[in-house]
């Protein structure tokens, strides 16, 4: 029990603190959303990288995974595990492996969300 | 005839004998909402398309002024409109379906003065027994192309407008009662180097001053000859701007008389943070709210200056700053 | 960059930019802030709540369990959108909204119900990367890099 409490209280508290640094970007250093967010996807790349994503998710669970830099990590891992089983054409093929469901729902979503909804303004 | 620089005196007084003004449901709540002909309560009005939807918005307009001025569709021998749309479909294709030959103008949110003052000089000089000019803009429509998609999550800052959906039809002619245009100055494109889409009032302040100091200096009167003075979408802060570049100028601007439409259309708790924008806005509360207190003998002299922020959304891609323009349209009502 | 574009303007944009800074409402960072806090905590933990679902009821492992979340979390975004209340918390949340993947779902999302009235080919299909497409060619190229020299340091470097 203690361990879910604990769960919980990481996933808010990075989560919320991964969005903050998001916020300064927007409010103090003038960046668009699609500006931020690809730098946080490069971030994620880049920590993974260095393989400290993993022990990231390890601590803050839903806080390190559902913020966009997840992609980045889970691009570079699925691009690392086939680079291992393949060789260098592995960086090519494994990419899209294992963050393949992100995408596929934002599409899937996305053309079903038009052709059940309309524009509310 | 030409006064000064870029001010034209309109000797043979064309008149404005009718107006009609349309809105949407955001300005059905607001503080304005008496001054409507036409109010709707969605932004679809009936279409299935923001685009289509503001193609109505004209031609409620331009069909309700020519209802209350008493004339046929075929009396009237010009249409000068625009809009903010790509290519000004809208204003276009309201056009098309009024039949009339059709002048199509782009002056981003200064659109309205800017058809005012080409109307003006046309009926002034003869070339047209009724003239009937508008200008249109549709909130989520305009959104679409300029900004985000209107369920996108953006978060807006503070500075930023609110697009009016409405549209605002005047019709001109020489003979006939009603206010009348005197004099109009052309605006000329002015860019002091704002680059932030987001506070378009910050970024026209100065082309508002510009011409509003010129339409002075040409006709060599001061802001004491009108009763009122009113910007189209400067904002809160580009109204405080404003004022203080008077100020800085050595221009006599009472604040009591320097208003802005954009400030006046909706009420305190509507979230329209700076204020409301578009070329809508100016029309619509020049042509209606403004004349109905000039025909109720409120005011007797306003000048009108619409302001416009002339980029669009690939100039801010490229680092491109923001040129803005002003035009200025001054309305008499001689009783 | 902005600072160095400043230096290229005249005297007058200069100053001008002075005056209009000083009539300017700033944005409220602090309270942003705390509101993107607040709003990204609230995301993360409804994920992490989905997260343990996936695991004690569907017997995913903590590695695995991450891609249906994502899944669910994207499909709660297209409601959230489609009904017209994503950008309302956007509003409010700012980053809170927009960083977590339910805001990468929500770009998607509304770029393709907003362009339906283009036709589902070109407009649909045409416009739906509109905002996201950033984040999906940079994440995706920043991964081959990072994951091209990480490969090659190991086989030749040993690491």
């Amino acid at each position: 029990m203690k361990h879910l409490v604990a769960s919980f209280f990481w996933a808010f508290v990075i989560g919320g603190l991964i969005c903050v640094i998001g916020q300064i970007m927007f409010d103090v250093f003038h960046l668009t959303p699609a500006h931020t967010l690809s730098t946080f996807v490069v971030i994620g790349a880049i920590l993974d990288g260095f393989g400290l994503y993993e022990r990231f998710i390890d601590f803050a669970g839903a806080g390190a995974t559902i913020p966009i830099t997840s992609f980045g990590n889970s691009l570079v891992h699925g691009a690392l595990q086939e680079a291992e089983k393949h060789g260098l054409i592995g960086v090519l093929t494994g990419m899209f492996e294992v963050t393949s469901s992100g995408i596929s729902a934002a599409i899937i979503f996305g053309f079903i969300g038009a052709l059940l909804f309309k524009p509310k303004g | 005839m030409l006064k000064g620089h870029r001010t034209w005196v309109f000797h043979n007084q064309p008149v404005i004998i009718s107006t009609a003004t349309v809105g949407g449901p955001f300005e059905a709540n607001g503080r304005l909402a008496d001054d409507f002909d036409l109010l709707h309560e969605d932004l679809w009005l009936g279409e299935d398309s923001y685009e289509k939807a503001h193609k109505v918005l004209f031609e409620e307009a331009f069909y309700k002024a020519i209802e209350k001025g008493n004339i046929e569709k075929e009396q009237v021998e010009f249409i000068i409109s625009g809009d903010l749309v790509n290519q000004i479909t809208p204003s276009s294709f309201a056009a098309r379906t009024f039949g009339v030959p059709y002048l199509g103008i782009f002056g981003a949110c200064s659109t309205s003065m800017e058809g005012l003052a080409l109307s003006a000089f046309i009926v002034n000089y003869g070339g047209a027994k009724y003239l009937l000019t508008g200008a249109a803009s549709h909130n989520t429509a305009i959104e679409k192309q300029f900004r985000y998609p209107t369920e996108y999550g953006g978060q807006k800052p503070p500075t930023a407008q609110w697009t009016v959906t409405g549209a605002g039809a005047a019709l001109l002619s020489n003979e006939g009662k009603g206010p009348a245009v005197t004099s109009a100055t052309i605006g000329r494109v002015v860019d002091l180097g704002m680059s932030d889409p987001f506070n378009m009032g910050g970024a026209m302040a100065p082309a508002a001053v510009d011409t509003i100091e010129a339409h002075f200096r040409d006709l060599n009167i001061d802001a004491d000859y009108y009763d009122l003075i009113v910007t189209g979408d400067l904002g809160k802060i580009g109204r405080n701007v404003a004022l203080e570049l008077f100020e800085k100028n050595g221009v006599q601007m009472d604040e009591e008389k320097f208003q802005d439409c954009g400030l006046m259309i909706y009420r305190e708790g509507q979230p329209v943070l700076s204020g409301a924008s578009g070329a809508g806005c100016s029309a619509i509360v020049v042509y209606g709210h403004l004349l109905n207190r000039m025909k109720k003998g409120e005011l007797k002299r306003i000048l009108a200056v619409a302001t416009g922020a002339l980029l669009s959304p690939l100039t801010f891609q490229q680092n491109e700053t923001i040129p803005c323009i002003a035009h200025a349209v001054s309305i008499e009502f001689r009783g | 960059m902005a600072n160095e574009q400043r230096k290229l303007q005249t005297k007058i944009m200069q100053e001008y930019y002075q005056l209009e800074k000083k009539n300017e409402t700033k944005r409220p960072v602090v309270q942003n802030c705390l509101r993107a806090f607040l709003v990204g905590g609230i995301i993360c933990s409804i994920g992490q709540a989905i997260q343990f679902f996936y695991m004690y009821f569907f017997h995913f492992t903590q590695q695995t369990a991450g891609n249906p979340t994502v899944a669910t979390m994207i499909f709660l975004s297209m409601l959230l959108t489609g009904f017209g209340v994503y950008d309302r918390i956007a509003q409010f949340g700012g980053a809170g909204s927009a960083v977590p993947v339910t805001g990468f779902g929500n770009a998607v999302i509304s770029a393709a119900i907003e362009h339906r009235t283009e036709g589902f080919v070109l407009g649909v299909g045409g416009n739906m990367f509109k905002l996201a497409g950033s984040v999906i060619l940079f994440g995706t190229f920043s991964a081959f890099v990072v994951a091209l020299i990480k490969t090659i340091l190991i086989k030749w470097g040993g690491f």
